[in-house]
């Protein structure tokens, strides 16, 4: 795809155009478009994205799917192991249809728990698609008979959100505050990087969970008005802690590349610095960043996990991954292994974060700007 | 240099006050105090336990007299009578509310060389899987051995470690009884929870490794350098690792300070005496002595220790100016 | 291990590294040896006998403990006036030979154990308990337990908190003095009124009267900062004093002896001293130090201790044993606040200083790793004692615990993890018995609609009690219909009302919310745990499937559920109560109107007058009468929701002897032994039931205390 096609010194205005025409072309290939073209290259990542694409909207049409309830228990039937059955109907079987919409809605929500209008509307068409037929117990019960399945399902879309919220929040603040500052420089910049590092000095561990016990006291109050349950509240924690790293990342990347040519060159040519962090800076630190965010997902989810270790995590009835990965570990005992119990949340779990990892690693090498143009 | 480490020594102070008062003022907000039980206790005894901890007094006199280095305390504990000096500005952090039979002092002293130590081990760990798979990713990218590595790397953040500790203790105490269960003192003891402590840190330097050396083998003084004829190895080692680890010596700050605080799972598992499991049973415990004991060892032991990441930036990479910086 | 060998192939290592890095490997090195050497220095022989304990104890002052945990340890290393059987949990002699109580049921007299030592060579006299009980009782001390001694007359207004505590101690160190009405000075120590005192004190005169006085108290010696004019306490024959101090100062079996101080104080010399704080008139000192001549406790001669109740209390002999009761030795305290004015209170109780009177004495503590306990030489009964060592670990978490367990490195767990429970059902080792202690939810009376007796019974009817012990807690757990669980004494619990769940949706529609419609959502509050978790998770669903409404759970972290259940901003919220004695009142005595235990706004006066009166009744089966009514009272009225009674959870080593369920849950490590295969083979051949066997622990051939070993000598 070479532009510079070897023409004779005596150029005709026709060819002049089409020179000209070419290199604005090749111009036009954006940095976006030339690694979607290289991510779909590399095998595994574009694996990796499928995957999570897949998974992403399985978690979020759950309720379409007919799946047993994640909260029901069946204490007959308490860590049983996992079978091929059928499938039974549920409580929609015995559900009058000719019910108002409130007596509906209470009926489903005793099996889950406040969902919203949209959820509600998936579990309508459950309805309509799979009537009351719902699926055996196909990865075995926990320890108060729920179906494991189901919770995993569920579970993902509680995980997913506080990460993908996390580390959205982490990344927004910590490119544009690391960027910001190694630009910066001087005392601008030590007074940023100052203030991170009395941020950084507070152990986060300490703070969440007095911010999670402190959001318990007003929870009424931050509830009713501010529309902020506890998931949500969570989500900005965990955000607004993760953003510190990120910004100490980037600043770092920034510090080294401030003096490479192309930049001094901007510089001495009178770039103004918001000029040089849009154009020159951001999408060169972009690898390290996709890097780095690929990782802060991963970290949010078993943060997460480490709140439900302690007990802080979200509240039951809902589910997240952390918590069914707490309720697995008791079941690793070298009396009798409930393997299910552990392995499937840990395989949804490990399957997740290593395709985020590997679709990481792909957005790296694509976007890297040295590889452009390479094969 | 001089310049350099004064100015952070003044920033030290600030960052000793806001991180203190913040910390401080945000543990008395929360419901609860430490000597709370399921009995609840009759007025009058209650009212004996916070005179004698100085709970009745305002907030603002407990911060005082906590911070020092004056002692408030007219009546001294039990009436041993007044001292002139007191709080943790004349190094003495207090008693601790929970385990009343020691000071803060007491606590830390023996909490810390522990963790220090598996900090260590775990420190050791990370650093030998992450950076030699780092490098051998980075070098032969794209190709099996590349993938491998990298699945393999990534399976230390793909699992929280209390599900991966679970997993190694079936395995390498009850299938195959190599080693103990729990405890904490001999070589032998030290190997699993270091290594579920590492494995997550391995992960990260590993991946911190291999965007390190790609962009490093990238720039134009590695091409020249291969031009040159210089031998791969010498490549690799004497002048792409040197740039390439570069992130990696960033992160080392922020994780060395991590493993200190987030080794609770491990320390709970593997029943290691650490400094981890403080840092949340005091302030679930309402501890308010011990928490603020250990929050200021944090914040002194993040403050040196990115002091030091930034001191060894610039022995990595002299691009960068300290006095700059400063 | 050649460690020669393996420095010299480190530095072989390091020599070949670049100059930087040698720096940092060997700064990396220094900080791995420091390290090693900090942690590895102190590493201990097995122990013979090695428990979990399940967390970290909070203290080893008998006088501020509360928990379980502490308990455990302070049986071991302290004595109380009585111990308990094993078995039984019948009194034994213990710190006290024997023990009589008066006819009126009030007094009781401790003949105390002649020739009993202390670790550091003191005789163990009346004055010990005299002392303890005191500083127990002492609003200084501040004692959570203090209040399961106010049954003795003038305990509660002793301990009570004075409304003014300004207080001042002596700057010189802990001796302060106070102006009575009449003009007289009384001294004290560290807020303990100098009144009884068994060790050497005395007071010298200067030779110039208007000098300094001082005053010798065991190891320690006070100036006066004002002269004494007058010391009419010569050792034997002090008059006026006497009414002030009525038996003191060392001078035993003398009724009348003490000391009258006069001070040579001007009026303004004694108005600075007072504003300063160093003395206190009379009317101050009353309201400030509480007066202990109303507390009934004391000595008479050296080895006889007496106590005077309010009222008859049956269960005081068990509270003797009761390890907040347990003595402390007076030199102990008394040496660190010499030797440490501000830190003595964590000072006399560190391994090296403590001063114990029990089987066992404290060799090393490390915090949240273990407690070692050697065998106490001077022990009266050592020749009892088997275990030479016992270690005492602080293992929190289940799944580790049953690990250490299972792979011999430890012989004995309080609790299982609720997962393994099937796997644990059958093993020899494992065998749950009724515990005192019920499981239960709190209703707010307060709230509507739960101020509605219907609607609590209501929701009380449809709990699935049977399948919460069978399906989630799993270890044998009995449903509760009673507050008080069954096996105390001869006492049987009244039972609640039962009922179908039609009845229970009945009660709701008459209650005014038919299939309950109009009721609003019930929120369960419970402290975050698995196991309440679960259980509130199956409430919640059944009271939604069978009453029709809604419910939210909400878990709160611990200290934030206290104080949320404290101030009553609940509906419903998960209880749980142990009894601290055998018998019913430890649980009845908690709902009378406005108790600190309540936590439920209920009252009733009806309840409180026979909870009153059945603390003043003499005779026991009458007593035991009166609290069954008023449990039926509470039952009745329902302002709880009984779920169900405690079973033990431990898994204990088979070879372990003296030692065995309980009720209370309490173990004594003065009678545990290790049996030979012998006695472990008689011991297998005797369980009512087939149980599989499994690793013993414990040595072969057995631990046998010196008397057991004669006793098998002479087969």
């Amino acid at each position: 795809m070479s532009a510079s096609k070897s023409k004779r010194f005596d150029l005709d205005e026709a060819d002049a155009e089409r020179l000209l025409r070419e290199a604005r072309e090749h111009k036009g290939i954006s940095l976006w478009q030339d690694a979607s073209r290289r991510l779909r290259r590399n095998r595994p990542s574009w694996y990796a994205l499928v995957f999570l694409i897949g998974f992403g909207l399985l978690s979020f049409l759950a309720p379409l799917l007919p799946l047993r309830s994640p909260v029901r228990s069946n204490l007959d039937i308490t860590l049983s192991a996992p079978t091929l059955d059928g499938g039974d109907s549920n409580y929609l079987a015995t559900l009058d249809p000719q019910a108002d919409s409130t007596t509906i809605t209470r009926e489903i929500e005793k099996d889950y728990w406040e969902l919203s209008g949209m959820d509600h509307g998936l579990i309508s068409l459950r309805r309509g698609i799979f009537g009351s037929w719902q699926t055996g117990h196909w990865l075995g019960t926990d320890h108060l008979g729920r179906d494991l399945l189901s919770r995993i399902v569920w579970g993902s879309r509680t995980s997913i959100l506080v990460s993908l919220a996390a580390a959205l929040c982490s990344l927004l603040i910590g490119v544009f505050y690391g960027s910001f500052s190694g630009l910066a420089g001087g005392r601008i910049d030590n007074l940023m990087m100052r203030i991170v590092d009395i941020l950084y000095s507070i152990p986060f561990i300490f703070v969440v969970i007095f911010l999670i016990t402190l959001i318990g006291d007003h929870r009424q109050v931050l509830e009713e008005e501010w529309g902020l349950d506890r998931e949500k509240v969570f989500y900005l924690v965990i955000g607004a802690v993760y953003w510190l790293t990120m910004a100490r990342v980037v600043r770092g990347q920034v510090l080294s590349l401030k003096h490479t040519e192309f930049v001094q060159a901007a510089r001495v040519m009178g770039a103004s610095t918001l000029h040089i962090l849009g154009r020159h800076i951001v999408p060169n630190v972009l690898s390290v960043v996709i890097v780095y965010l690929t990782l802060t997902i991963p970290a949010v989810m078993l943060f997460e996990a480490f709140l439900s270790f302690l007990g802080l995590g979200v509240e039951p009835p809902r589910v997240s991954w952390g918590l069914i990965a707490v309720d697995g570990t008791s079941a690793i005992n070298p009396l009798r292994i409930h393997w299910w119990v552990v392995v499937f949340p840990a395989l949804a779990m490990g399957s997740t974060l290593l395709a985020l990892n590997v679709l990481g690693d792909g957005l790296r090498d694509a976007l890297d700007p040295k590889m452009r143009g390479k094969e | 240099m001089i310049r350099f480490l004064f100015r952070r020594l003044m920033w030290f102070v600030v960052t000793m006050a806001v991180v203190m008062s913040v910390s401080f003022f945000l543990m008395k907000n929360v419901k609860g105090g430490p000597f709370d039980t399921e009995r609840a206790l009759e007025p009058a005894i209650e009212a004996n336990i916070q005179a004698r901890y100085h709970l009745d007094w305002p907030l603002w006199k407990q911060f005082l007299h906590y911070t020092g280095p004056f002692n408030l305390d007219e009546r001294g504990l039990g009436g041993s009578g007044k001292k002139l000096w007191g709080g943790v500005l004349s190094g003495d952090f207090g008693p601790s509310f929970r385990y009343r039979d020691f000071t803060v002092n007491d606590i830390i002293g023996q909490a810390l060389p522990i963790s220090a130590l598996l900090g260590v081990v775990s420190m050791m760990w990370a650093l030998a899987l992450g950076v030699s798979t780092g490098i051998a990713s980075a070098l032969r990218r794209g190709s099996g051995l590349d993938l491998a590595l990298r699945l393999a790397a990534t399976g230390g953040i793909a699992l929280p470690n209390f599900v991966i500790a679970g997993f190694l203790i079936i395995l390498f105490v009850f299938l195959i009884p190599l080693l103990p269960v729990a405890g904490w003192g001999s070589t032998k003891e030290m190997l699993l929870p270091g290594f579920c402590l590492g494995l997550v840190y391995a992960a990260y330097v590993a991946r911190l490794t291999r965007t390190g050396m790609l962009e490093a083998l990238s720039q134009d003084h590695i091409r020249t350098a291969q031009a040159k004829g210089l031998s791969p190895r010498t490549v690799v080692l004497r002048h792409a690792l040197k740039g390439g680890l570069l992130p990696v010596v960033s992160y080392l700050g922020p994780a060395t300070a991590g493993i200190l605080t987030g080794s609770l799972v491990i320390e709970r598992i593997f029943f290691i005496p650490g400094l981890g499991s403080h840092f949340v049973n005091s302030a679930s415990n309402r501890d308010y002595t011990l928490a603020m004991g250990v929050t200021i060892l944090y914040t002194v032991l993040v403050y040196t220790l990115n002091t030091v990441v930034d001191l060894a930036y610039t022995l990595l990479d002299p691009r960068i100016d300290l006095a700059e910086e400063a | 291990m050649d460690g020669s060998r393996r420095v010299l192939a480190s530095m072989s290592l390091i020599s070949s590294l670049p100059p930087r890095q040698t720096l940092a490997a060997l700064l990396l090195a220094l900080v791995l040896a420091s390290a090693l050497a900090l942690t590895r220095g102190a590493r201990l022989e097995t122990a013979d006998y090695v428990m979990n304990n399940g967390s970290e104890v909070q203290t080893l002052d008998p006088a501020t403990v509360t928990g379980v945990p502490e308990g455990r340890v302070l049986r071991a290393i302290f004595e109380g006036l009585i111990v308990k059987h094993p078995e039984t949990l019948e009194p034994l002699p213990g710190g006290a030979q024997s023990w009589e109580v008066s006819e009126d049921g009030l007094t009781w007299t401790f003949h105390i154990r002649q020739g009993a030592k202390w670790t550091n060579g003191d005789d163990l006299t009346a004055e010990d308990w005299v002392f303890s009980w005191r500083r127990f009782l002492h609003p200084d001390t501040a004692a959570y337990y203090a209040y399961q001694l106010w049954y003795v007359r003038g305990a509660r207004q002793y301990t009570r908190q004075p409304e003014d505590r300004s207080f001042t101690a002596d700057p010189a160190g802990g001796l302060w003095y106070q102006r009575m009405s009449d003009g007289r000075i009384q001294i004290g120590l560290h807020g303990y009124v100098l009144e009884h005192e068994s060790g050497p004190v005395r007071v010298e005169l200067p030779a110039d009267p208007a000098d300094p006085a001082t005053v010798h108290l065991n190891t320690r010696s006070w100036t006066l900062p004002f002269a004494i004019t007058n010391l009419e306490g010569n050792p034997k024959a002090p008059t006026e004093a006497a009414a002030l101090l009525p038996r003191c100062y060392g001078l035993k079996n003398d009724e009348d002896s003490g000391w009258l101080l006069k001070g040579a104080l001007t009026e303004t010399d004694w108005k600075a001293a007072h504003k300063s704080g160093a003395l206190l008139d009379g009317p101050t000192y009353r309201r400030e130090v509480a007066d202990t001549r109303h507390l009934k406790i004391w000595r008479e001669g050296s080895h006889t201790l007496k106590v005077t109740l309010n009222s008859p209390t049956p269960f005081f002999l068990d509270l003797t044993g009761f390890y907040p009761t347990f003595p402390v030795n007076r030199r102990n305290l008394e040496e660190a606040q010499e030797r440490w004015p501000d830190r003595w209170e964590i000072e006399w109780l560190r391994a090296s200083n403590i001063v114990t009177n029990g089987p066992f004495r404290l060799l090393e503590r490390r915090v949240n790793d273990r407690i070692r306990l050697v065998k106490n030489e001077t022990y009266w009964d050592a020749d009892h004692v088997a275990m030479n060592s016992i270690d005492i670990l602080a293992i929190e978490q289940d799944s580790t615990m049953l690990n250490l367990y299972l792979t011999g490195g430890c012989d004995a767990i309080d609790r299982v993890n609720t997962n393994v429970v099937q796997e644990l059902w059958g093993r020899e080792d494992f065998q749950p018995t009724p515990y005192l202690g019920t499981y239960f939810y709190r209703v707010n009376v307060h709230q509507p609609p739960y101020d509605d007796l219907r609607v609590r019974q209501a929701l009380s009817m449809v709990i699935p009690r049977k399948a919460i012990c069978d399906n989630v807690m799993k270890m044998g757990q009995v449903p509760a219909s009673s507050l008080t669980p069954p096996g105390i004494g001869t006492y049987t619990p009244p039972s609640m009302k039962l009922g179908s769940a039609d009845e229970a949706r009945a009660l709701f529609a008459a209650a005014g919310y038919p299939d309950g419609k109009g009721f609003p959502p019930v929120e369960i509050h419970y402290n975050t745990s698995e196991a309440h978790s679960s259980i509130a998770q199956v409430i919640a669903l059944a009271w939604q499937d069978e009453l029709g409404i809604r419910t939210k759970l909400r878990n709160e972290e611990w200290k934030v559920y206290l104080d949320t259940q404290q101030n009553l901003r609940f509906q419903v919220s998960r209880s749980a109560w142990i009894g601290d004695y055998s018998d019913p009142n430890t649980f009845i005595d908690m709902f009378v109107t406005g108790g600190e235990n309540n936590k439920t706004g209920w009252g009733n006066p009806k309840y409180d007058a026979l909870v009153a009166a059945a603390a003043s009744e003499l005779d026991a089966a009458r007593r035991l009468e009166l609290l069954g009514e008023a449990e039926a009272i509470l039952l009745e009225e329902m302002p709880i929701l009984p779920i169900y009674y405690y079973v033990t959870q431990n898994l204990t080593a088979p070879r372990l002897g003296g030692n065995s369920e309980n009720v209370l849950d309490e173990h004594f490590p003065k009678f545990w032994y290790w049996m030979d295969d012998e006695e472990l083979a008689q011991k297998r051949a005797n369980y009512p039931q087939e149980f599989q066997f499994v690793d013993p622990h414990g040595p072969k051939d057995g631990l046998y205390s010196p008397a057991q070993q004669a006793a098998r000598g002479q087969q």
